[in-house]
């Protein structure tokens, strides 16, 4: 074969692996689409947080505005902080907005939502969400459905 | 005492064909500056180890992701998930399948070639001329073939788990009717562009850096016979194999944990 046609070929080759790759990135991985970049951070405590994972979206309104960026426990009150990356697009949340731990589904993946108040001023980063709800565990619940049940047949 | 002596002979030997192989590897990379000035022989190479691999890989590929659909929508429809088929798909394909069964292609479909190629080189006595003539054939036969097949081997992963999404999307949302919106969403929700495509593709330069170092080295060092030869192509397809599958054990175990 001529060599050109050789190039052209390894050409064409080098190209159609390069746009796969960037068809991985970017279509698949969602590089540009809503991975948020420019993000505060603002705490919130829970007593439970059920199954939420680091990763998981904070949505207002069911939109995605944030993620969950980190999860540990304040040693002094036994209760999980839960750190919220917050899109600074959205900076107007009232002081008192409160945060829940929500299901997608009845079994699905754990997320937080987060719902406004009506505070004059806004949350900024390093704030702490004063009002929570923690996440509904299933099995608690069942649990006491049961133990209501069993007390009610007496 | 024989069966010991044979145990010795055994190890002596495989510890030499090691030290034989990592020198090898040594001499190589020490050619690949020379390879960057004449690039053009590098060129040829990827059109024989990349481009001529391009229609195996691009058909398995759609194959595999086109079976992915089917049989993740099996299971998944009896929890009532089948939104997440996409998910499934991209990162079965991303993380493991691409990588690893575009490596096994490949040394099935290039390494041997290469192997063969070389081993007939040198039993024919052309590298032994090239030597006499003083020019290295490390440099001019051995190296633009290793570059070629560590520059080929994540283009052509990254085409297989493009094209295995396709795939999966033809018979999920073509055949079996998910939604086409709630297939790219999930996918998008759930694959991370470094955790899973990035440790796909660094996982196929890997593979790709091992296939075409066993593939090159068995072919220089085969016994210069047909036999030897034949030997040689047989060994490059088990041993790369064998290789990727346990690297992939090990990458996987270092990446996801």
């Amino acid at each position: 074969m001529k060599r050109s046609v050789i190039e052209l070929w390894v050409g064409l080759f080098v190209v159609a692996g390069l746009v796969a790759l960037g068809v991985l990135a970017f279509k698949v991985g969602n590089l540009s689409g809503t991975d948020i970049r420019d993000t505060y951070a603002v705490t919130a405590h829970f007593d439970n947080i059920g199954g939420l994972s680091a990763k998981a979206p904070v949505t207002l309104a069911g939109v995605r505005i944030g993620r969950v960026s980190g999860i540990k426990i304040d040693s002094d009150n036994y209760r999980a902080v839960v750190e919220l990356s917050i899109d600074r697009k959205y900076d107007n949340l009232p002081l008192d907005t409160s945060a829940s731990i929500l299901t997608q589904g009845l079994l699905g993946a754990q997320y937080v939502g987060v719902e406004p108040g009506a505070d004059e001023e806004y949350l900024k980063n390093g704030s702490q969400i004063e009002i929570t709800q923690s996440a509904i565990v299933l099995e608690q619940m069942l649990g006491q459905f049961l133990f209501g049940q069993a007390q009610g047949d007496k | 005492m024989n069966a010991l002596q044979s145990l010795g002979g055994w190890t002596l030997d495989s510890v030499q064909r090691w030290g034989r192989a990592a020198v090898f590897l040594g001499q190589i990379l020490l050619n690949i500056p020379s390879v960057i000035v004449r690039f053009r022989l590098a060129v040829v190479q990827v059109f024989s180890v990349g481009v001529l691999t391009l229609i195996i890989i691009l058909v398995s590929g759609l194959f595999v992701g086109m079976v992915l659909g089917l049989q993740g929508y099996n299971t998944l429809v009896d929890f009532g998930a089948e939104s997440s088929l996409g998910l499934v798909v991209a990162l079965s394909l991303t993380r493991e399948l691409g990588p690893v069964l575009t490596a096994l292609l490949f040394a099935g479909r290039a390494g041997s070639a290469l192997t063969a190629e070389i081993g007939l080189m040198k039993a024919t006595e052309q590298l032994a001329a090239m030597e006499m003539m003083a020019v290295d054939p490390v440099s001019r036969v051995i190296a633009p073939r290793f570059v070629a097949g560590f520059l080929s081997m994540p283009l052509l992963a990254a085409l297989f788990t493009a094209i295995g999404i396709w795939g999966g999307h033809l018979v999920g949302v073509g055949v079996l009717g998910v939604d086409s919106g709630q297939y790219w969403t999930a996918m998008q929700n759930g694959v991370d562009v470094y955790d899973d495509v990035l440790n796909g593709v660094i996982k196929s330069v890997v593979f790709g850096f091992v296939v075409t170092w066993i593939a090159v080295f068995e072919g220089h060092d085969a016994t210069p016979t047909s036999e030897g030869v034949s030997r040689a192509t047989t060994r490059t397809v088990v041993n790369a194999s064998l290789a990727v599958l346990g690297l992939d054990f090990v990458l996987t175990s270092l990446m996801f944990d």
